[in-house]
């Protein structure tokens, strides 16, 4: 058995970035283990630009993103196996992997950090229905194809689902000849970022269909139609809106869920956002294992992947140092009116360094609200905001020595004007 | 010349030829699909039922019962997965439990082992069935299979003991000239002494190429919800509702491979290629199901799906010789209980019908048994690093959901029934059948069938005709 301070199970943004940290606070007895052939993850299939903004200072593409990073892997000499699939991470930190050259190996860390991302919701999990054919795909599938292997999936196209990578794949289509007829969304409002709906669906005069949803697809063989329909407050289809569009292809952009297969065995619990709960130092309920990225909750930008999984890094730093005690005062992390949800889930305020910050989203979009976090009746901060949607992460960072480590709950909240 | 040409290559042609294949005979089997066991035989409740339900005296229960008993063997043979872990069916209604004891005597009729439970027995058998369930009828006997891998291994025994099958392939007509049969499809034309019918819910159709025929076979639509696989012990059984005139009811049951399956709902369908599903229907099943057992995860989905079941207006299974030809056989009709009855089907037709119109010599050479496969997923460390260090491919893994190695990937292309498509690969190494439905590992599945067939990767089929995923090259990429 391999022994190894620091494991970090996958490397893709989060992983690198956790890496470069933990090696920067001194841990230099890392591993990262990486399923595919290149570090870099899912950012290798995004092309486009508009990352790194917030890191960087710069628009950057993914691959160009992901290579400032394996970059820094490299010149740090930071060990990593690529090919390299998890198969099991035990309760005593015990990390099983397999690849070609090694076989199965089990590696014993003081530490694990897990930033396995996610994966997109798919016409499986939506039980979309109607027929079965072919030519329906997640929006990232289709990306990866288009990106990575050279093919387009269709050249009529519709999307559902206001996802950021459906609105990229519409522009992305269209730029290579592909007629996409519109985009379906579920909800009043879009699940993406502003400036993807302004670039990618009405820059190329995309419709975007709010409240409207798939109603069935028909096809024997390949996709022919996709019915779509409006629906009403309830979700229920509402008579007589139906649309018919005679496409090849369906592309999914409906969610993407945190890839917590490895931890399923654990005893864990988890949160609303489906990933484990964590801590202010992202430590999951098990000691000295970590959790950051899209594994632990879907994040907008990769910008704040990166910042978290350096969170995590330091974290675990200071697990493998002591001082994560799990002692002092514990608060609970509750969300409350308009939020859907928060990270962390639970804050031991002693064992924190100088400032805490609190990620969340809201559940629907509000218009000039002000935003409460709370601790106990104390207001911590309130944030006056103009308009907030669900598709925009929120971080908000309150200095240690504000907690009045009187009362054992931090709620964050949404107050609406009367 | 062929001996026999069989119509149809699901579980019940696929071991019609592998029957076949013991002895020295030329077998031909064809199908249009783009694999074998792509219809009624690819999409159904995977259960090896103990044989209490079927109407006593019908062939129903005759080869529902004989073959349950032929499962163990035939399974251990083809390296097919089976588990008997018995099935309850359970009485939620006072009024229901006389029902229960009229299925407990006609168990008696046909055969079968079977025991009345109690309330108290049942929910410490099953605790997250619905706690005012009254009691039970267990049939130990009956069984979860894997009937993908069992008509496809059915099928490699076959081909690997000399049967020829020709996949793609659409039987347009059959014509008796002289002593023999021509048998014309889509892209040839074929000759045989001897023609079998066992064409799923097209076996009407089949049958009336050479004759009038006085019943019909109609499909009867079944949807279906597939769960992953991490809630454990959801229910250790097959739990049935009591059996209706529309069927054996919506079912909640593990799989093979640990996933639970939910339904099948039952609706007759005019239309013979239909596989859609619908929500009020899936609603249906769903409110159903949770009757019985109201913890059913249902965020766990990952796919739905429906099946058809070839009903025979007849309420039996249509086998014998046409009316006019004692050298066509009839397999036909073949719904629930067709997959627990088909290795018993292959040995009466065979039996009843074949050895009277064929002489049948054993052959010597026959091997009932198929190459193992090994499944990674399911050994120790040092049993798979054995594996690796012979083959290095076995410990790439390739689907990630379903820890899928390159190795097995590879092994099912070495095969002589190899995966054309996506799915046919999928359904030989469950690579694309967990949570993210192929999200990830399709593109390098696809790279790997191209690559073995030698053609490019906008050839590769999903699963029907004009299938293709990779369907417009737009640069050249290395």
């Amino acid at each position: 058995m391999l022994n190894r301070d620091l494991v970090i199970i996958g490397g893709g943004s989060a992983g690198m970035a956790a890496a470069v940290k933990a090696h920067e606070l001194g841990v230099k007895d890392i591993l990262i283990l990486e399923k595919n052939n290149y570090l870099g993850g899912i950012l290798n299939q995004c092309i486009h630009n508009g990352f790194g903004l917030h890191e960087f200072k710069e628009e950057l593409t993914g691959p160009e993103f992901m290579t400032r990073f394996s970059d820094q892997v490299n010149a740090l000499g930071i060990e990593y196996r690529l090919n390299s699939n998890v198969i099991n991470v035990s309760n005593d930190k015990v990390v099983t992997y397999s690849n070609k050259e090694e076989g199965v190996v089990e590696v014993k860390a003081k530490a694990i950090i897990l930033t396995a991302g996610c994966y997109e919701r798919n016409a499986g999990a939506i039980q979309i229905a109607g027929d079965r054919p072919s030519g329906i795909y997640t929006a990232g599938q289709a990306q990866l194809y288009l990106n990575c292997y050279g093919y387009l999936v269709g050249k009529k196209v519709f999307i559902l689902g206001s996802g950021d990578i459906g609105l990229i794949m519409a522009r992305r289509m269209t730029l290579e000849g592909a007629k996409v007829l519109g985009v379906a969304e579920l909800m009043p409002y879009s699940a993406g970022l502003n400036r993807n709906i302004v670039q990618c669906l009405q820059d190329f005069n995309i419709p975007l269909y709010l409240s409207h949803t798939v109603k069935e697809v028909k096809g024997k063989k390949h996709l022919e139609k996709v019915v779509i329909a409006k629906v009403d407050d309830h979700m229920k289809f509402i008579p007589g809106t139906e649309m018919e569009f005679d496409v090849d292809t369906l592309l999914l952009s409906v969610g993407l869920i945190p890839n917590v297969d490895l931890f399923n065995e654990l005893p864990l619990s988890f949160s609303k956002t489906r990933g484990a709960k964590v801590n202010q130092a992202m430590e999951t309920e098990i000691p000295g294992i970590f959790s950051a990225g899209n594994v632990l909750h879907v994040h907008d930008l990769v910008d704040y992947v990166v910042s978290e999984a350096k969170e995590a890094a330091i974290g675990a730093k200071l697990y493998l140092d002591g001082k994560l005690t799990h002692k002092g005062h514990k608060y609970d992390v509750i969300p409350g009116n308009g939020v859907g949800y928060v990270v962390p889930q639970v804050v031991y305020i002693d064992d924190a360094s100088d400032s805490i910050s609190f990620k969340f989203r809201v559940a629907h979009p509000f218009k000039d609200v002000n935003i409460y976090i709370k601790d106990g009746e104390t207001v911590l901060k309130k944030i006056f905001k103009p308009a907030i949607i669900p598709s925009e992460m929120e971080i908000v960072n309150i200095p240690k020595a504000n907690f009045t480590r009187e009362t054992n709950t931090i709620s964050v909240y949404v107050e609406e004007k009367k | 010349m062929f001996d026999v040409i069989i119509v149809g290559a699901g579980v019940v042609g696929s071991l019609l030829a592998r029957k076949l294949s013991s002895y020295q005979l030329d077998v031909l089997v064809i199908d249009k699909e783009t694999d074998v066991g792509n219809v009624t035989s690819m999409a159904n409740s995977a259960i090896v039922h103990s044989g209490y339900d079927p109407v006593p005296g019908t062939l129903k229960a005759k080869l529902n019962v004989a073959g349950n008993k032929m499962f163990p063997k035939l399974c251990d043979d083809l390296d097919v997965s089976l588990d008997l872990i018995g099935s309850l069916t359970v009485a939620l209604y006072d009024e229901q439990l006389p029902l229960l004891n009229d299925l407990a005597k006609r168990s008696a009729q046909n055969g079968v082992e079977v025991k009345l439970l109690s309330k108290e027995e049942v929910l410490a058998m099953e605790p997250n069935i619905n706690k005012d369930v009254k009691g039970a009828l267990l049939a130990p006997s009956a069984g979860i299979v894997n009937p993908f891998t069992l008509t496809v291994h059915a099928m490699e025994n076959a081909v690997d003991n000399g049967v020829k099958l020709a996949l793609r392939e659409e039987v347009l007509s059959i014509k008796k000239e002289g002593d023999k049969f021509v048998v014309k499809t889509n892209k040839n034309s074929y000759e045989s002494k001897l023609v079998i019918n066992a064409a799923g819910v097209y076996s009407d159709k089949i049958h009336k190429m050479i004759e009038p025929i006085d019943y019909e076979v109609k499909a009867r639509k079944g949807e279906y919800f597939v769960l992953d696989h991490y809630k454990k012990g959801l229910v250790n059984h097959v739990i049935f509702p009591l059996p209706s005139e529309k069927g054996k009811g919506i079912l909640v049951a593990p799989t093979t491979s640990g996933n639970y399956i939910v339904g099948p709902s039952s609706e007759w369908d005019d239309d013979k290629e239909d596989l859609s599903t619908d929500k009020p229907t899936l609603d249906n099943v769903r409110a159903q199901a949770t009757d019985m057992v109201p913890s059913i995860p249902f965020n766990q989905v990952i796919r739905t799906f429906a099946g058809l079941r070839p009903t025979p207006s007849t309420h039996d299974f249509v086998i014998g010789f046409a009316k006019s030809d004692d050298h066509f056989i009839n397999v036909s009709g073949i719904e629930s209980p067709g997959l627990v009855s088909s290795p018993a089907i292959a040995e009466y037709v065979v039996n009843e019908f074949v050895s009277k119109v064929l002489k049948l010599e054993p052959k010597a050479s026959y091997n009932p048994k198929v190459r193992r496969r090994v499944h990674l997923k399911d050994l120790l460390i040092s049993e798979r690093n054995k594996i690796i260090k012979e083959n290095p491919d076995y410990g790439y893994i390739v689907c990630n959901c379903e820890k899928v190695t390159l190795g097995e990937i590879r092994d099912e292309l070495s095969r002589s029934v190899p995966p054309y498509t996506v799915k046919a690969l999928k359904k030989r190494t469950r690579a694309g059948f967990g949570k993210c439905q192929g999200g990830f590992c399709q593109p390098l599945v696809i790279k790997e069938l191209a690559k073995h067939f030698n053609v490019s990767m906008d050839q590769i089929l999903l699963d029907k005709e004009d299938s293709n995923i990779c369907r417009y090259k737009t640069k050249e990429v290395k």
